[in-house]
């Protein structure tokens, strides 16, 4: 009766990857599975932990279905589950990374107490005045004076970076790193044109505008042109 | 019908209701119908600086909860010709004896009667202010050089530009004392004026003779010779839509020598 596998299982460097067929039945599936990890059991004893990924095409796995087997890797002693990989999005998910990705522009002047949100990239068209805060999930980019509180990346996201025309905040945070002004700006120190961002010491720093262009080049979104 | 304007600031004792007075008198100095309304209840002190505390018979409170007629309530300033009024808070009821849709009503029928109904707020963000700008049609902010009421005031301008029915607030920057400003010990106009972002429609100086003033119960903009009196009068004029440019910092208090200085390049 039976015909083709729906379990592929594909040894690499990083582990193992199970190629799930997408077009049987979930139950199925699950069964082939199930078989096939009581069947190499022996083989696999006395190695050392391997990685377990799926690759699982064109089908939807809701968050049971994927904890299902999730389980039955893990009931194997040498066996750890890695990424789930799927073609296939919910309409909800496909929202949430088309907002995260998405520039919001906003024109105002965030005043004390006041407080900005996006989702995805946030420009300011306006100042963040002192006792007011901007926060975003992507970057922050304010086109006028930022002397209150900006939080970027604020969902993890360390590569986000916070660029202001006059860069004099109370307080910067990207994702989960905060770095404190100095208690005086001084007069003379313009602060002009600057961006923050997490260095490779893990820390925030400040530079000039210019060299986001090296250091985080995937801001560029236009494609082609010269 | 006349148009609603309250004072207001967040911070106390930067002078809401000094303004309030004297922008009041200098209003009815221009022959306007002026009605000013005391919303501070429990710490009432407008009907003080106006020296119209005797006279007081009836409240806010009262006029609200029916207990009087809003005109029997309204206190004659009798310097002036039927033109300038007091509607004062009550000093003895709870805060929360007046809510914003009635300040909103009662200022609606103020302006049947009067060209301005000038209000006067407490100070904070809560209740009081609700029903200081429950009946506005304009609001301005006083704040003085100090970055503590610049800040408060900047948390009062957001709360206002969100309030549909009022226009975007103007500035009254208050307590100026110029050589501290010049020595930099003191926020400049420049500096307020663009981190609020406002348009600024006047500027008054420290000045001793505003505080004798208000003691004796007459508002300094009765004295046609003190420099904040003509701060305060500029005031009124630009509400009614004047261009008075604004005072030099240098007229605004002390002499014209130092601005001829100025104008020498001698430092
Ligand atoms: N321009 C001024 N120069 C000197 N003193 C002032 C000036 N404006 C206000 N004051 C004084 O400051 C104090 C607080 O003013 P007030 O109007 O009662 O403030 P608020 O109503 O905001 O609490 C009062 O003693 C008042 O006389
Ligand atoms: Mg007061």
């Amino acid at each position: 009766m039976k015909k083709t596998q729906n379990v592929l299982i594909k040894g690499t460097k990083d582990g193992l990857i199970l190629h799930l067929d997408d077009q049987c039945s979930y139950e199925d599936l699950k069964k082939e599975l199930l078989d096939k990890l009581t069947e190499n059991q022996r083989v696999h004893k006395d190695y050392p932990l391997i990685t377990v990924s799926f690759k699982i095409g064109n089908r939807y796995l809701t968050d049971e279905q994927k904890e299902e087997l999730r389980t039955l890797i893990r009931q194997e002693k040498n066996l750890v589950v890695g990424n789930i990989d799927s073609n296939v999005l919910t309409k909800t998910e496909v929202e949430k990374m088309m907002k995260e990705e998405e520039i919001v522009s906003v024109a105002r002047i965030v005043r004390s107490g006041q407080v900005l949100e996006a989702t995805g990239d946030l420009l300011l068209i306006g100042d963040v005045n002192p006792g007011g805060k901007v926060v975003a999930g992507g970057n922050i980019y304010v086109m006028g004076a930022l002397r209150g509180i900006a939080h970027a990346g604020v969902y993890g996201n360390q590569d986000a970076v916070i660029s202001a025309s006059v860069m004099k905040p109370s307080q910067i945070r990207i994702s989960d790193v905060i770095t404190r002004a100095p208690d005086v700006f001084l007069d003379d120190d313009k602060r002009e044109m600057e961006c923050a961002y997490i260095g490779e010491n893990g820390q925030i720093m400040i530079d000039r505008l210019q060299v986001l262009m090296h250091l985080r080049p995937n801001l560029n979104r236009l494609e082609g042109g010269h | 019908m006349g148009e609603a304007i309250v004072i207001t600031s967040g911070k106390g004792g930067v002078g809401k209701t000094t303004t309030s007075a004297n922008i009041g008198t200098a209003l009815a100095l221009q022959g306007k119908r002026v009605c000013l309304v005391d919303t501070d209840i429990g710490l009432r002190n407008l009907d003080v600086i106006m020296g119209l505390e005797n006279r007081i018979i009836y409240d806010l409170v009262d006029v609200v909860e029916g207990r009087c007629k809003i005109h029997q309530a309204l206190v004659k300033d009798k310097r002036f010709e039927d033109l300038l009024y007091l509607l004062p808070a009550a000093q003895t009821s709870d805060k929360t004896a007046v809510t914003p849709e009635q300040m909103k009503e009662l200022v609606d029928s103020l302006k049947q009667d009067y060209d301005y109904v000038i209000i006067d707020c407490p100070a904070g963000i809560e209740h009081g202010y609700r029903n200081a700008v429950a009946g506005a049609d304009k609001a301005i902010v006083v704040t003085t050089p100090e970055v503590s009421a610049v800040r408060d005031a900047d948390r009062i301008i957001g709360l206002l530009e969100k309030e549909e029915n009022v226009e975007p607030p103007k500035l009254v920057i208050n307590r100026i004392r110029s050589h501290m400003m010049k020595n930099g010990d003191m926020l400049d106009v420049d500096e307020i004026t663009t981190h609020l972002s406002i348009d600024l429609i006047g500027i008054v100086a420290d000045d001793d003779e505003v505080i004798k003033a208000s003691n004796h119960g007459e508002p300094i903009a009765l004295n046609p010779n003190s420099k904040a009196s003509i701060a305060y009068r500029n005031i009124a004029r630009r509400i009614l839509g004047e261009s008075v440019p604004l005072q030099p910092l240098d007229e605004v208090q002390g002499g014209v020598f130092s601005k001829l200085k100025k104008f020498f390049g001698v430092k």
